[in-house]
């Protein structure tokens, strides 16, 4: 008998993203309705691996999540090595748009975890036209910063062990040590400055708390899933979200924290699954 | 009040060579409070050399973690309820507070914060409940 090779195929794609080349990686598995994923800040789209292995989600979906420039297998540009990399909504929206355009993706849904999340909402707000419907997971159009960042890379604190012990504690207790250990491990192996990088653009340039309210949900629906367990994006940061989003769906997960797609699969699935036959249906 | 979770603590610690090894760069004399009781915790190469607690007068400490008996008691349950099962979660919601030189908690973050956790896996997280 021979070995178990997995659906998933991971490949490379080049684009150009604000005048430079990348090579942006990316991984897929199934067919139908395309559904981009975007991972967290720090971490990379090794977080969707369940998703992309869900038989129940790819026979419907082509299930898609690429790592982000910096992060994963994506390198950063040429001439990185001059200067500090610092994400803002600009770079990050030019990002995920020239990712579809090279893949000529049709209306994907996109969904984000956490910058992810928030991203999501920008695109739904600027370009309800190139996506069939948005999800937001541990998603807020705003969040007071609750700590530091200048810790995160620094010479005489190891960046990948502070940013993993850092957010450790976003992963809800009940999650399963196998895939608490296995999220931790994205951050630990995050590049120098990658996750404060990210935090630039999750904190500095992306306050929507002006503007989600202009989201039309009847040309992009919204939907948003927060663990309770999540106190950087806390419950009622995604409940004010949806509030001001007229016709925005939300559910609070239990049992699960700022990291649903990995720390905890199983139970993540219970509050998706319904969320893609939503929008399966209203394709 | 039940004893605290500090009492016990270097016992513990000190029999879990996985953490004692992840801590064997690390010396430091630090301060946790829990409630009105003091107990200043010294770390010799990942082990707890001495726990003392109780109020005591010119003594230093490179870093504090301060919270209310009824935090740490949340915290310690086999399963906190949200907003209770993390260090920095306790410091957001205002249930507990970190002074002094940071650097070597950041520096050693996961040893602390395991450390800090140890009564919740050693049997104790009852506490008086």
């Amino acid at each position: 008998m021979g070995a178990e090779v997995e659906p998933i195929i991971g490949r490379y794609v080049r684009t150009q993203i604000s005048g430079q080349s990348h090579r942006i990686y990316f991984e897929e598995a199934g067919a139908g309705i395309p559904l981009l994923c975007l991972h967290t800040a720090g971490a990379d789209a090794r977080q969707f691996q369940h998703l992309l292995l869900d038989e129940q989600i790819t026979e419907h979906f082509r299930v898609i999540a690429f790592d982000m420039p910096w992060h994963g297998k994506s390198s950063p540009p040429v001439g990185y090595q001059d200067k500090d990399y610092c994400l803002t909504t600009a770079l990050y929206s030019e990002s995920i748009r020239s990712f579809c355009a090279a893949l000529a993706l049709d209306r994907p849904v996109v969904m984000g975890c956490s910058m992810g999340g928030r991203i999501v909402l920008h695109l739904a707000q600027a370009f309800p036209d190139e996506f069939r419907a948005v999800i937001g997971l541990e998603a807020a159009d705003h969040q007071t910063p609750w700590y530091d960042t200048s810790w995160l890379h620094r010479p005489d604190i190891h960046g990948g062990e502070v940013c993993a012990a850092l957010i450790s504690g976003l992963v809800a207790p009940q999650s399963p040590e196998e895939h608490r250990w296995e999220t931790l491990w994205g951050y630990l192996q995050s590049g120098p400055g990658v996750f404060k990088g990210d935090l630039h653009f999750y904190r500095e340039d992306s306050d929507y708390r002006d503007r989600v309210k202009d989201i039309d949900t009847e040309k992009c629906p919204v939907y948003l899933l927060t663990g309770e367990y999540d106190f950087s994006c806390e419950p009622s940061d995604t409940l004010r979200t949806a509030e001001a989003i007229a016709g925005s769906q939300v559910e609070i997960m239990e049992a699960l924290g700022h990291f649903p797609i990995s720390e905890n699969p199983d139970q993540f699935r219970r509050y998706i699954l319904p969320v893609l036959d939503r929008i399966r249906a209203g394709s | 009040m039940a004893k605290s979770g500090f009492e016990d603590l270097a016992d513990q610690v000190n029999r879990n060579s996985a953490l004692v090894h992840r801590g064997r760069f690390l010396d430091v004399d630090f301060l946790v409070v829990d409630g009105d009781t003091p107990y200043w915790i010294s770390v010799r190469e990942g082990r707890i050399a001495e726990i003392s607690a109780g109020q005591a007068l010119l003594r230093s400490w490179a870093f504090a973690i301060r919270a209310t008996s009824e935090a740490w008691r949340t915290f310690w349950q086999a399963t906190p309820p949200p907003g209770f099962h993390d260090l920095f979660a306790l410091c957001k919601g205002g249930h507990a507070k970190i002074e002094g030189d940071l650097q070597p908690l950041m520096a050693n973050l996961r040893y602390i914060k395991e450390v800090l956790a140890t009564p919740r896996t050693s049997g104790l997280e009852d506490h008086g409940r």
